[in-house]
């Protein structure tokens, strides 16, 4: 295929372009400034919702990005990936009275915006504590922890395996959800705070321990994330061609040149989340032919939202409910096909009928789910629940000097903005424990 | 289908709606594209003595809006006509012949001296014009000269203007009125002692409609500086009402005919007019924000409804709401009402809630069975209406009458008999105490 990688850029450019003035000023209009606004609430970093649309509409929209940033200091990145139409926008009273709630997320990125781009920093550190605190993972929740624990005062040091900051912000987030290099502005504007510093390529489990940096430092944060994907532990998972698609992602996102990507003709993505439609989107906007996503639930049980899946369907891209992979075939050692078996439900078991299928395939990305990485905890010294780690609500773990945040934790829903509010709680939390 | 022929202080339109002296209609051009476009008559923008006057060459206009950016009230630093005089007595001629069924009412404007005035008037009268309409009402720029609003605001010149038009001319004379005075009722009974055949109202109410915080000069600013201006539209249509109302009801001048001015912008605004005793409406606002198709809307929704409701022409709705237009003392305290909320219809914004709670009296849940729902208390509603004026679902809250048993606010009875303030026993001059 033919097609130049500027058309490529294009084509992977903003999902959702930014609102100008005036729609932002029709759009913001449209807010009731409701009593107890439920879009508060359904927000789980509790912003102001209604206080900031109102600023924006007062053309005051630093005043407004300052009430986005009071509460989530990754507004930007939020406004731009939150699945809203499960989050605040479905929580909004016009949603009964016209079935259209205010673009809320979009709203939140144009007063984002102006204020970044005004290239100021909203807030002061306060006095020098002379405390310290080593955060592990400049993902959300590294980055909002950080962020809130030098407001406060205290110097963070902030330690990531990757070669750049971000997390999956950096990594993972489908590019055309943020594009321009989004992520890494947003770590410089989160930096301008001072007094954080972050030192990539360093591992935590490989170059140090849990047990160095309790002595180096007053408190620590983890916010690893999860690592490797579920291993597919099927015939033929080792062929070319079968791959883990948060990796394929991690390509893609750091790729500067789209064309050079080799994509393939047929693709097939295996699971029901939001990596899985990203990939196969991607995979699609990128000039795979045919692009199928296979669940082997049904559609309600898949965990990427109603407008996710549409936003698939809409590029092109086919889903097939209740079918779970059974092997990868291949021809010498590149993939060349995927054979499903048909399942069902029975007593609530999920079951194979024993009628099989092929999918011709180039390229099979798994997007089954991922787990904490090993080695990072030792359960003796923090404790997990279901194999992540277990938290209190101020998001502190069994090790009083030991708080953590975002997708690693037990409990939460694996969305930025959830591991931004982890990242919060356990800022205020350790600002509390450090100041008594 | 309803007759919207319309019969004002003598003069004739195809329909009540009339376009305000103003710029729409300051030229033939204007005027010609507004009959085309259907209006029933206009009145030209206010005529005045060579040398004409000049108007700033800067803005003229300052607005305030709404959501949405919809015009809500428009103010304006312009002056009369800034032709020559003989050019607009030209033109007046010749689109009156073109459009002979159209209502053609000259506005005018002269130093306050009898001979100007009468001057003026046999000139207007020469183009074959309906009518002539003093205005005693532009509130700034004229009003310094000792024109406009200065005028209109000392009810002895009025008189005594209006009696000196009338003592020349046979045509109908309607005075314009300023609401920029206390009782418009004084103004409205010295035109009519001076023997106006109509008063018009309302011209524009003196205001500033902003000011630029960057240059700290007032909207429209003119190098720097701003001057009060005159406002209209939406803004303005409940002060016009009230006025109209006032003089429709007045012992006085209850049978003078009105022409309602002031914020009309849909066929109901002119509905409203009408009840309240105005013969027709004349129109500015509206036109300069949407242009001269409005006036279809106004025509087919007024025909609409008055179809709807059996109003044959337009004698039978003019004055319908004035005899229950009547003074506070008359009220009657017996009628006990308290809101009622559609739970099919709310959309659960709370706001009724929040200012019922914060501002007044406390009588809205917001909470019931750790439900978010909103429910009248009736035990402290006061029936005040306020939750209805703020909630944005038309009709998802209502006042209703409670007819009979117990005011659960005030633990009595309720008593659906008459009883008004003047027997009511605090108040210290009830007519039966001694
Ligand atoms: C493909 C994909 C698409 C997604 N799309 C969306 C979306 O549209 N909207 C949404 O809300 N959410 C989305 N998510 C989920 C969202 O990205 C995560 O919930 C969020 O990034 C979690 O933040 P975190 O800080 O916990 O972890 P991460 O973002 O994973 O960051 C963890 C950081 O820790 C570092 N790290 C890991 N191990 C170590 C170690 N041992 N030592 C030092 N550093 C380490 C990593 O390098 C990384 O920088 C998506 C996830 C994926 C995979
Ligand atoms: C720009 C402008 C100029 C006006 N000029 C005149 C005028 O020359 N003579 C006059 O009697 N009224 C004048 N008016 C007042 C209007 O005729 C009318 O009384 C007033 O605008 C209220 O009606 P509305 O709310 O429909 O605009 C003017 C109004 C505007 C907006
Ligand atoms: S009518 Fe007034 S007192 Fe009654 S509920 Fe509504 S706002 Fe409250």
């Amino acid at each position: 295929m033919a097609q130049n990688s500027a058309l490529f850029s294009e084509l992977m450019s903003d999902l959702h372009p930014p609102l100008s003035g005036h729609e932002a000023g029709v759009e913001s209009d449209r807010c009731y400034f409701c009593y107890d606004a439920p879009c508060v609430t359904a927000c789980p970093t509790g912003i102001d919702v209604p206080l900031f649309i109102r600023q924006i509409q007062t053309n005051n929209s630093a005043g407004a990005a300052k009430t986005i940033f009071d509460e989530n200091i990754l507004g930007g990145m939020c406004a731009r990936v939150c699945p809203t139409e499960t989050l605040c926008e479905q929580a909004c009273v016009r949603n009964s009275a016209e079935h259209q709630p205010v673009k809320i997320g979009a709203l939140q990125r144009f007063a984002t915006d102006t204020l970044m781009s005004a290239g100021t920093h909203p807030y002061q550190r306060a006095t020098v504590s002379g405390k310290k605190v080593v955060v592990v993972g400049a993902g959300p929740a590294g980055l909002a922890c950080a962020h809130r624990l030098a407001m406060h005062g205290h110097k963070v040091d902030i330690l990531d395996a990757n070669p750049k900051p971000g997390g999956l912000n950096e990594y993972g987030i489908a590019s055309y959800k943020t594009p321009d290099n989004f992520a890494q502005r947003e770590v410089d504007f989160i930096l301008d705070i001072g007094g954080i510093e972050i030192k990539n390529e360093i591992q935590l489990g490989r170059q140090v321990q849990l047990g160095d940096l309790l002595e180096q430092y007053d408190a620590v944060f983890i916010g690893v994330g999860l690592k490797e994907a579920n291993q597919i532990s099927l015939e033929g998972a080792s062929l070319d061609g079968v791959e883990d698609a948060v990796n394929f992602i991690a390509k893609l996102r750091q790729t500067e040149d789209y064309s050079a990507l080799d994509i393939g003709r047929r693709v097939v993505v295996i699971g029901g989340g939001m990596t899985a439609i990203d990939a196969a989107v991607q995979a699609k906007l990128l000039g795979a032919a045919d692009v199928t996503l296979v669940y082997r639930r049904d559609k309600e049980s898949m965990n990427a939202s109603v407008f996710e899946q549409d936003l698939a369907q809409t590029n092109g891209v086919k889903i097939i409910h209740h079918a779970a992979p059974v092997r990868f075939i291949g021809e010498q050692s590149n993939l060349t096909e995927v054979e499903f078996e048909y399942t069902q439900q029975v007593n609530g078991k999920l079951q194979g009928t024993g009628e099989t299928f092929t999918l011709q395939a180039d390229h099979a990305f798994n997007a089954i789910g991922q787990v904490l990485q090993a080695g990072v905890v030792d359960a003796d010294v923090v404790a997990l629940e279901n194999n992540r780690i277990a938290v209190n609500e101020e998001r502190q773990t069994s090790h009083q000097n030991i708080w953590a945040g975002g997708d690693c934790i037990a409990g939460g829903d694996d969305l930025t903005v959830s591991a931004v509010q982890d990242g919060k709680l356990a800022a205020e939390s350790i600002n509390r424990y450090l100041s008594s | 289908m309803a007759d919207l022929n319309s019969s004002f202080a003598g003069i004739k339109s195809p329909n009540p709606f009339w376009l305000a002296s103003a710029p729409p209609t300051d030229k033939a051009y204007n005027v010609v594209r507004a009959f085309e476009a259907g209006w029933g008559g206009v009145v030209w923008k206010t005529l005045g003595e060579d040398p004409n006057i000049v108007n700033v060459n800067g803005p003229r206009y300052g607005a305030v809006y709404s959501a949405d950016r919809r015009l809500m009230g428009l103010n304006n630093i312009e002056l009369i006509t800034d032709r020559p005089l003989q050019i607009n007595l030209d033109e007046i001629k010749q689109v009156k012949r073109d459009w002979p069924d159209r209502a053609m009412v000259v506005s005018l404007m002269v130093p306050c001296e009898e001979k100007n005035w009468k001057d003026i008037l046999k000139k207007v009268e020469d183009t074959g014009a309906d009518g002539v309409e003093l205005n005693f009402g532009c509130p700034h720029g004229m009003s310094e000269r000792g024109m406009g609003a200065s005028v209109g605001q000392v009810p002895e010149y009025i008189e005594m203007v209006t009696r000196w038009c009338k003592e020349v001319s046979s045509m109908p004379v309607i005075v314009k009125l300023t609401p920029n005075i206390t009782d418009i009722r004084y103004p409205a009974r010295a035109a009519l002692a001076g023997g106006a055949d109509a008063v018009s109202l309302i011209n524009t109410v003196s205001s500033i409609v902003s000011v630029n915080l960057d240059t700290m000069s007032p909207e429209p600013s003119i190098d720097g500086k701003g001057s009060h201006g005159g406002y209209c539209g939406p803004a303005v249509k409940p002060i016009a009402l009230n006025m109209v109302a006032e003089i429709a009801r007045d012992a006085d001048t209850k049978n003078l005919p009105i022409s309602g001015i002031g914020g009309i912008t849909t066929w109901r605004d002119a509905a409203e007019f009408m009840a309240l005793g105005a013969g027709n409406v004349q129109v500015c606002t509206a036109a300069m924000t949407y242009g001269f198709r409005v006036v279809e809307e106004m025509i087919t929704g007024l025909n609409a409804w008055m179809d709807e409701k059996g109003h044959a022409n337009i004698d039978s709705i003019v004055g319908k709401a004035t005899p229950n237009v009547t003074d506070w003392q008359y009220l009657n305290l017996n009628y006990v009402t308290k809101a009622r909320i559609d739970q099919d219809a709310c959309i659960k914004c709370g706001r009724c809630h929040v200012v019922c709670e914060d501002t007044s009296h406390q009588a809205i849940t917001h909470t019931v069975n750790g439900e978010r729902h909103y429910e009248v208390i009736d035990e402290e509603c006061v029936g005040c209406n306020l939750c209805v004026s703020v909630c944005p679902v038309q009709d998802c809250i209502t006042m209703e009458e409670i007819a009979s048993g117990m005011d659960v606010r005030t633990n009595t009875p309720v008593n659906r008999e008459y009883a008004n303030w003047t027997t009511h026993p605090n108040n210290p001059m009830a007519k039966d105490k001694a």
